[in-house]
């Protein structure tokens, strides 16, 4: 029984089945990959585990609790975090406040009516988020304003944020896509490192094969909404079926 | 200190110093001069720019804050002013029930007016909103007729019932006041050509207004306040960072519901009378002028732009044709009929065209608003200084 159980899921868009049948466990403390071709239903299934989407047929299960109907802050609340393609940060706040939220969020829950406390007095989250700033070697750019950091910095900015609360699996989003190789290398180096110093689950949806077979346990390879077929890497690149659907083309 | 860092502590005691100074500050003319139809420190007058920044105060909390541009405001500010009489006219003249119902009214309110229109965001909020609050004004202005006293608007008469309060004083109705001290007492201080007015009420509302200004920088710079700049720049991050945004925003515009009844029940509490005219939809729209002209999400934008407003609401719509010929006697014949026509339709009833000049002019050139004006001014002045400093100590050693 894995962390994450998904049986049967089915999404209809119109006339376009999104997702057929899809059945995947996600092991706990794996790095699993979830990859496919341009419209095969990733990010569809991405949104059906956070409460971005509610599929039409199946179950969805994290830790033995279904997550169906569930608002994407409660599912958070349960220890799933996500990291979208494209950095999803408080833009017009300083990397420290973009930091200090889910360090709330963590303590004090999905509401906290603390109109009359000051931010300042809140040692116990800026030590924690100075920490986790530390930690992704950001530190120095604690009092800048998001918005003019780099798209990579960004990207570490958004994992931080993931990080802080401690979740208990990580869903990324082509956490690489756009990237330059440098920048590539070093998101696997920091998601690795990541992986070493926590108890974590990570799922990762990505079109890159070399961040993908460098990172991944698990491999789910998915088309027009379907599973093809689940494997280590190495069966993987060997696998006649997925060379035909999806890697003819990467030379790997 | 009061638990603020220096900065917007020194912020608090300068809105301090204003409001308490404000008689001096707004008469800088002698009576006698032609200049005096500048001064603004006439009772009536500073009572509004007070209220007003407390509306435009609480109007900041929602709009500056979480982002959420409310078009309905004046409604909670009209029911907070019908609250505020009905305790007149109930209870007795004393101010503070009246206050205290305008508030706890026009909470009620925006919590029910909040939890429908806080389901959408962006222009269908606002739409929502300036909805609610034309539907409010029209049920005011008809509907409710022996509520609200319809278009003739809801006013003291001696049969009230005044409970635990005289019905009436020497056969006039009982004017309203604070444990017996009268709102509209003033002192008159005459020095030399000038004249200043201390009037109770105005000081009552300045003293409310500071206590609101406190309260919203604590906001600010409170773990909510954060949140709720969390809200205006990545709402779907804050969702999927574990935090719930609706109770948020929610107590944010509650928050500024209440500001808007406060201020009704000033309104009330200085001249016991409320109309519907106070619900149209145009006085939600000044408070919302008033909250950009002064700078959106800054902590003192809205007080200066709520002044800046009221002045020229009250100053420049009292300038007329023969002022104006007045001012440009000095020119041959025709040049001063050519300026008095020129500048003719921007004074008086053409102040709304003044103001949207000003509203342009802001908007495109500083869209941070007055504040921004401001701080562009210090950082001129800062850069000069930074300027000079190393070319003298290029000069140093050469002497």
């Amino acid at each position: 029984m894995g962390i994450l159980e998904i049986k049967n899921v089915g999404k209809r868009f119109g006339g376009l089945q999104a997702l057929g049948d899809v059945n995947l466990s996600i092991e706990e403390n794996t790095v699993h990959a979830i990859i496919g071709p341009n419209g095969a239903g990733k990010s569809t299934l991405l949104n059906c585990l956070v409460g971005k989407l509610i599929p039409d047929t199946g179950s969805v299960t994290f830790q033995g609790q279904s997550l169906l109907g569930r608002k994407p802050h409660e599912i958070n609340q349960m220890g799933v975090s996500r990291v979208f393609q494209t950095p999803e940060i408080f833009a017009d706040l300083t990397v420290l406040e973009n930091i200090m939220i889910p360090c709330f969020a963590h303590r004090d829950g999905a509401f906290k009516m603390n109109a009359f406390a000051t931010l300042r007095g809140q040692s116990d989250i800026t030590t924690q988020a100075e920490q986790i700033l530390d930690d992704v070697n950001m530190l120095e750019k604690s009092h800048m304003h998001a918005a003019s950091l780099s798209r990579g910095d960004k990207r570490r900015l958004e994992m931080a944020m993931c990080l802080v609360q401690e979740p208990k699996l990580l869903l990324l989003d082509e956490p690489t896509a756009g990237m330059a190789r440098a920048d590539t290398n070093n998101t696997i180096d920091l998601l690795k490192e990541i992986k070493e110093k926590r108890d974590i689950t990570m799922a990762i949806i990505e079109h890159d094969m070399h961040v993908v077979f460098s990172m991944a346990e698990r491999i789910t390879v998915l088309a027009q909404g379907t599973p093809l077929v689940e494997d280590t890497p190495e069966n993987i690149k060997g696998h006649p079926k997925v060379r035909e659907a999806y890697l003819g083309e990467a030379q790997v | 200190m009061f638990g603020l860092n220096a900065k917007n502590t020194r912020l608090l005691f300068l809105v301090i110093f204003l409001v308490a100074f404000a008689p001096f500050l707004m008469n800088p003319f002698p009576t006698d001069s032609a200049m005096a139809q500048f001064n603004a420190g006439y009772p009536d007058l500073m009572q509004r720019f007070v209220i007003f920044g407390i509306f435009a105060i609480g109007f900041n909390i929602l709009f500056g804050l979480t982002g959420y541009l409310s078009f309905g405001h004046a409604a909670f500010l009209g029911v907070g002013s019908y609250a505020g009489v009905w305790m007149f006219k109930l209870l007795g003249m004393n101010i503070i029930p009246a206050i205290a119902a305008s508030v706890v009214v026009a909470g009620l309110l925006s919590v029910v007016i909040g939890f429908v229109c806080l389901r959408r965001s962006g222009i269908y909020f606002s739409i929502l909103t300036l909805a609610f609050a034309q539907m409010m004004f029209s049920l005011a202005a008809s509907v409710l007729t022996p509520i609200t006293g319809g278009e003739t608007g809801l006013t003291l008469s001696l049969n009230d019932p005044r409970i635990f309060g005289a019905g009436a004083v020497d056969g006039n109705i009982p004017v309203p006041g604070f444990f017996g001290l009268e709102m509209r007492s003033t002192y008159e201080m005459v020095m030399g050509g000038w004249s200043f007015s201390f009037n109770t009420g105005y000081y009552f509302c300045a003293i409310i207004m500071v206590l609101a200004f406190y309260a919203s920088i604590r906001i600010f710079q409170s773990p909510f306040g954060l949140m709720l700049r969390a809200i205006k720049t990545n709402q779907t991050r804050l969702n999927y960072t574990g935090l719930n945004s609706r109770p948020y925003t929610l107590a944010a515009f509650v928050i500024s519901g209440m500001y808007a009844g406060l201020a009704g029940g000033l309104m009330v509490a200085m001249d016991p009378l409320a109309g519907a005219e106070r619900m149209f939809w145009t006085a939600s729209g000044e408070v919302v002028i008033m909250t950009i002209l002064g700078g959106a999400g800054t902590m003192i934008g809205p007080v200066l732009g709520a002044g800046a407003i009221k002045y020229m609401e009250n100053i420049v719509s009292k300038i007329n044709k023969g002022i104006l010929e007045q001012w440009f006697s000095f020119m041959p014949d025709g040049m001063s009929d050519i300026f008095v026509t020129l500048i003719y339709p921007f004074i008086g009833k053409g102040w709304h065209l003044t103001l949207g000049v000003v509203f342009m002019l802001v908007i495109i050139f500083l869209p941070g608003g007055l504040v921004e004006g401001g701080q562009r001014i210090k950082s001129i002045f800062s850069r000069k200084k930074t300027e000079d400093t190393p070319a003298d100590g290029a000069k140093t050693p050469a002497e």
